[in-house]
């Protein structure tokens, strides 16, 4: 840990130290906000804001915080933090954020924010612990970006809301796949990516938590 | 400096300090984007109007909402007498400043809902609502009426468009809800919407309003199908709670005494 770079911090979450896909932190928002994609960045933008500033201030004050308020205190800064972010995007994005409705209030239990702040901010410096809330929320937009991706086109056939395939219901020839609209689909998207990541990086399988044993017993014969 | 931060004075002055501080930052933010956030908000109020009356252009401008919103005349309703008040009785001076929903909490303005009449799950009732009425040389064209109510999770929030004859629909849209997004919250879906038009709300009598949402859609075959609308697919609550209201807001406790003045042309 001593020796962390500034490079590693940053870029690590995205691919080897995936916070969705290999940590499976943040998944509710990942199913809730990936249906079309202007959304999608929208919320991304907004938690990279969030865990790098939340991270920042974790850090700034890690040696002032008493240990046995410490989590309260996080929880401080990440819910001001989120509120300011609502604020803003109600005065300047409304009908994305009408959108977002109560998924921006959420990223205050997203377990990335919270994660990051106990598991990194409490022992790194203020650089550093922004970077790696930059990071980790880099590596939450990228997964959601390429989950919103596939449900957007093949859900409602179009892309940041411009029409790639037409859709049959406005007189086009595709027929919309309706269960990608719906949030339980984000769960077969991820679990293909997390197959994926894992077959191009196997050093992200886990190691399984017990074996079955061989068949000897031939009693149901 | 390690074992000292740990003592319950120290405890309490970072929890102090730091109460402060970001209360300082939240609410600066809040007061200094309010301004901001509250157009937006009459904008988007303005919008769904439009939107309900199918007068919305396409990807209109702020200046043109705020246009076509101006052909529209703003009036006052009792909703008892049926008859149009001046904004003095509920204490403003231009009618768009009145806001009904505020005027239910207060004693004066509204009434207690019988548990047993209050479908809509609202509790209290304003006595003078706020409608939209658009003529064309005196002839009436559209009424936009502020319909509310209970659904799943929240309180739906939205407008329903009469046509002149101000018994069949021209469109019903909600601007605030918080009912499950792909579910409930497909309320807000364009073609589910766009059902509402033509459904007549009263039947022959003209009194009871009788909207009613289906199961398993609506055709030609459908018996009193200009009453009915296919209800949402996995949302039966959310569908319960727009017919509910619906009917609430137009039948008798609503707006049945207004629309009746409307079409005898007594207001």
């Amino acid at each position: 840990m001593a020796t962390t770079s500034a490079k590693q911090v940053l870029f690590e979450p995205i691919f080897s130290n995936n916070p969705i896909a290999l940590q499976i932190l943040g998944i509710c928002s990942a199913l809730a906000v990936t249906s079309s994609l202007n959304v999608t960045i929208v919320m991304c933008i907004s938690v990279i804001a969030v865990t790098a500033f939340s991270n920042l201030a974790v850090s700034l004050i890690r040696s002032q915080i008493p240990g046995s308020i410490r989590i309260i205190v996080q929880m401080t800064i990440i819910a001001s933090l989120v509120i300011v972010v609502d604020q803003l995007l109600k005065a300047y994005a409304y009908e994305i954020s009408k959108q977002l409705s109560v998924f921006v209030g959420l990223i205050i239990t997203n377990c990335i924010v919270m994660g990051r702040a106990e598991g990194f901010a409490m022992q790194n410096g203020p650089w550093l612990s922004f970077l790696d809330g930059v990071g980790n929320g880099l590596g939450y937009s990228v997964l959601l970006l390429f989950v919103g991706f596939w449900r957007e086109l093949f859900g409602s056939g179009s892309l940041f809301g411009y029409t790639i395939l037409s859709p049959v219901n406005e007189g086009g020839w595709y027929v919309t796949n309706g269960l990608l609209l719906l949030p339980p689909s984000a769960f077969f998207i991820i679990g293909l990516s997390i197959w994926a990541l894992r077959t191009w990086k196997p050093e992200q399988v886990e190691e399984p938590d017990y074996k079955l044993s061989a068949h000897k017993a031939r009693e149901a014969f | 400096m390690a074992k000292s931060k740990e003592t319950v004075t120290r405890t309490v002055i970072v929890a102090l300090v730091l109460s402060v501080f970001f209360s300082v930052i939240v609410s600066t933010a809040a007061v200094t984007l309010k301004p901001l956030q509250v157009k937006n908000q009459n904008l988007n109020i303005k919008t769904n109007i439009l939107a309900a009356a199918d007068m919305l252009p396409q990807a209109a401008s702020p200046q043109e909402i705020e246009e076509a919103f101006a052909r529209f005349e703003v009036k006052l309703v009792n909703l008892k007498t049926g008859e149009y008040v001046d904004p003095d009785y509920v204490g403003v001076q231009d009618p768009m400043k009145y806001d009904m929903y505020k005027a239910a909490s207060n004693p004066e303005l509204s009434t207690d809902i019988p548990a047993d009449q209050d479908q809509a799950g609202i509790g209290r009732r304003p006595d003078v609502a706020k409608v939209y009425i658009l003529r064309e040389n005196g002839e009436l064209q559209k009424v936009v009426l502020p319909i509310h109510g209970y659904g799943l999770w929240s309180t739906l929030y939205g407008f329903v468009s009469l046509k002149g004859d101000a018994n069949t629909i021209e469109g019903l849209g909600f601007y605030q809800h918080a009912e499950t997004p792909g579910l409930g919250g497909e309320v807000d879906n364009p073609r589910w919407k766009a059902q509402w038009e033509g459904k007549v709300v009263y039947g022959e009598n003209m009194t009871e309003p009788q909207i009613k949402l289906v199961k398993g859609g609506v055709n030609e075959n459908t018996r009193n199908k200009e009453h009915k609308i296919d209800a949402l697919s996995g949302a039966t609550l959310t569908s319960r709670g727009v017919e509910n209201l619906v009917d609430y807001w137009l039948g008798d406790r609503g707006y049945a005494q207004y629309l009746k003045n409307l079409r005898q042309g007594e207001v």
